[in-house]
């Protein structure tokens, strides 16, 4: 149990995950009031790694809720084996009673079953990923299960958690997630990060990279989130980008070399002609 | 401060939030008490985390949060802020006169234009059709009530679309093995009925981004009553419009009155001697909107008469760019209603190519097969 913003900071620094106090304070008085987190921010800033960061401070296993549209309680929750049940049904050995196909033993666990499985020793860390991708009715179905922390399989009966799970939600924003959700969880948007925390990230991700080279592409990457892009580059990008300069044995930035890796950093074919030739040439000159 | 005086000031604070349009309801607020328990009130960094990790549930409020927060606790309590571009709940709004389209032909109608009277032309066509085919710019007050009403009327409904999620139905593509293993073990392993699921559809969202500068005005006021016809059938809506700038007014909408809301935005994005930039207000809503409002298939309706004050080149890029991104982009142009109209001026002309469906819009008919050509709207992208 963390006692205070601080021990949060601590907490995560020691996992090398460099937060903003706001995010420590989000995350602190989530855990404190046992409520969920949500993590809302353009896709690339590090949400993902807040959940992943969290079950190594606490040492406990991450439980991982991809959201795709459509998804609903088969893919989430749970699924009878029906294979396996009509097989049971079929092979019957003589004079032995039918065995009971609604069981644990058929029961196929889908990640938020095994969040609330009262079999874990310790609460997991329950990380649903991209809710905005899941459509409405998949999300007032989590809003009850956010509250109890409860399933109720009709063949089985009612399944209760033996210990909460530790709840992280992110969303890329892609549509907006329902008021009654944003206040079940304490909400906090994630932004790009500053030139010295981007580098900071650099450093500790990936420290066998030139502190020149470094800084010249946290720089950069800086740079080209003020342009007027399509998708800007996230720290994700930043840190691709660095190490593939340094598997081409670079120490520093050249227009040629930005031009050739530019795809490193854009997704977009229309970011990367905006960009290309003369605009970062123009950057790079002015990091100079 | 001793600390009860400080937790007044805390929920004061919460008030003043919620008076500029940042909700804050009551549990927030607790939420708020419990937390500032564990932190330290002395430090004004973890005060203002706490505040906003607390208070704050959108993007969107943040600046004005930092605001509110900055000039309340620098120790003078500030009179009632001024209000930000939050719009205010309704029991705040006072309660004046609506400026409606009734008005505001009857005054464009005194300027000197002659209101044309339907019964002049009996013995050619019913009053009925008449009022079908008129322009309508050429309405007189009683006419366009008319037209208004004769516009909710019609059957709205967009296209649908095939969703990822399963429902039964007796012909479905797939089993529905739940029920088969419920059926089979009711007989011993083998099931004498297989129900089956299918595919559920939805209707597309639809997303409307209106001119509303000079004389596209009175057309986007028409159209925009859509939204409420639409909306009834569970079409998800979401309406922008634009002069110089775009704007999005879809909750102002929801409060029932498009001529207000219209008003309003008029405020912020015409600029009376600006002339109209549609590639630049297109630009700015592949930016920042296209993302969150064209998932799910949707489709775009511009409203414009694309007469562009800026750079053409821009307006077809951007043209493109929404087409990519939609499933169909349908333009409603009043000129296109007009017999022999081609796409010459330098906007359309350039832009035409990546328009899905060029529709005219000057008539009640028009408006009738712009209504078909949304329903008929289906599951393929066909271009």
């Amino acid at each position: 149990m963390l006692s205070s913003i601080e021990a949060t900071a601590e907490a995560l620094a020691r996992e090398a995950y460099i937060a903003d106090p706001g995010l420590c304070t989000s995350l602190f008085l989530a855990l404190r009031m046992g409520k969920a987190l949500l993590l809302e921010g353009e896709p690339g800033v590090g949400k993902t790694e807040v959940a992943k960061v969290l079950a190594r401070v606490f040492d406990t296993t991450l439980i991982r809720l991809q959201c795709y549209e459509g998804i609903d309680v088969a893919q989430a929750v749970y699924e009878w084996n029906y294979p396996r049940q009509l097989l049971a049904l079929q092979t019957r050995h003589d004079g032995a009673e039918p065995e009971e196909i609604y069981s644990e033993r058929f029961l196929l666990k889908r990640p938020l079953l095994q969040a609330i499985d009262a079999a874990n020793e310790r609460a997991p860390v329950l990380l649903i990923d991209e809710l905005d991708r899941a459509d409405e009715e998949f999300e007032s179905f989590l809003l009850e299960l956010l509250s109890d922390f409860q399933i109720s399989i009709p063949e089985l009966g009612t399944l209760r958690a033996r210990h909460r799970p530790i709840v992280i939600v992110t969303s890329n924003r892609t549509r907006e997630l329902h008021d009654a959700l944003k206040r079940r969880c304490v909400y906090h948007w994630i932004d790009y990060p500053g030139p010295e925390k981007e580098l900071e990230i650099v450093r500790r991700k990936l420290p066998g990279v030139g502190e020149r080279l470094a800084a010249q592409v946290v720089a950069f990457v800086q740079a080209t989130r003020r342009q007027d892009l399509a998708k800007p580059p996230g720290v994700a990008e930043t840190l691709d980008w660095a190490e593939a300069l340094t598997h081409l044995s670079a120490h520093e930035l050249s227009p040629a070399l930005v031009d050739a890796t530019l795809g490193m950093i854009l997704k977009y074919q229309d970011d990367v002609d905006t960009l290309r030739g003369a605009v970062a040439a123009q950057i790079l000159a002015e990091l100079k | 401060m001793g600390d009860d005086a400080f937790l007044k000031n805390i929920l004061l604070f919460a008030r003043t939030l919620h008076r500029v349009g940042v909700p804050v309801g009551l549990d927030q607020r607790l939420d708020l008490l419990r937390a500032l328990a564990w932190v330290k009130l002395g430090s004004r960094e973890q005060v203002y985390h706490t505040c906003r990790s607390m208070l704050v549930s959108s993007r969107e409020q943040l600046p004005v949060f930092d605001m509110i927060f900055s000039r309340f606790w620098r120790r003078q309590l500030p009179e009632a802020p001024r209000r930000q571009t939050m719009p205010r709940a309704p029991r705040h709004r006072s309660h004046e006169q609506p400026f409606t389209i009734v008005t505001y032909m009857a005054f464009k109608a005194r300027l000197g234009d002659e209101p044309i009277d339907v019964a002049d032309k009996a013995g050619t066509y019913s009053p009925a059709e008449l009022l079908q085919r008129k322009e309508f710019s050429a309405l007189t007050p009683e006419e366009l009530q008319r037209v208004r009403q004769l516009i909710q009327r019609l059957d709205w409904r967009v296209g649908q679309r095939v969703t990822r999620r399963y429902a039964p139905r007796r012909r479905g593509e797939r089993l529905l093995m739940r029920q088969v293993v419920r059926d089979a073990a009711r007989h011993g392993g083998v099931a004498l009925r297989l129900p089956r699921q299918q595919r559920k559809r939805k209707p597309r969202p639809l997303v409307i981004i209106a001119d509303i500068s000079g004389s596209m005005e009175k057309y986007s006021r028409l159209l925009l009553q859509l939204s409420y016809s639409l909306a009834r059938r569970l079409t998800r809506v979401e309406c922008f419009v634009f002069g110089t700038r775009l704007t999005r007014i879809t909750p102002q909408l929801r409060l029932r009155n498009v001529d207000r809301a219209i008003d309003q935005a008029a405020r912020a994005v015409v600029d009376w001697g600006g002339g109209t930039r549609i590639g630049a207000s297109l630009h700015s809503f592949n930016r920042r909107w296209a993302r969150r409002v064209l998932g799910r298939g949707a489709v775009a309706l511009v409203i414009s008469d694309g007469w562009e004050h800026g750079d053409p080149q821009l307006l077809a890029r951007e043209v493109r760019a929404l087409q990519r991104r939609c499933h169909r982009l349908i333009w409603l142009n009043p000129l296109a209603g007009r017999t022999g109209y081609a796409p010459r001026a330098a906007g359309m002309a350039a832009a035409a190519r990546y328009i899905d469906d060029l529709l005219p819009v000057h008539n009640l008919q028009s408006l009738e097969a712009l209504a078909a050509r949304l329903a008929a709207l289906g599951d393929k992208v066909t271009r």
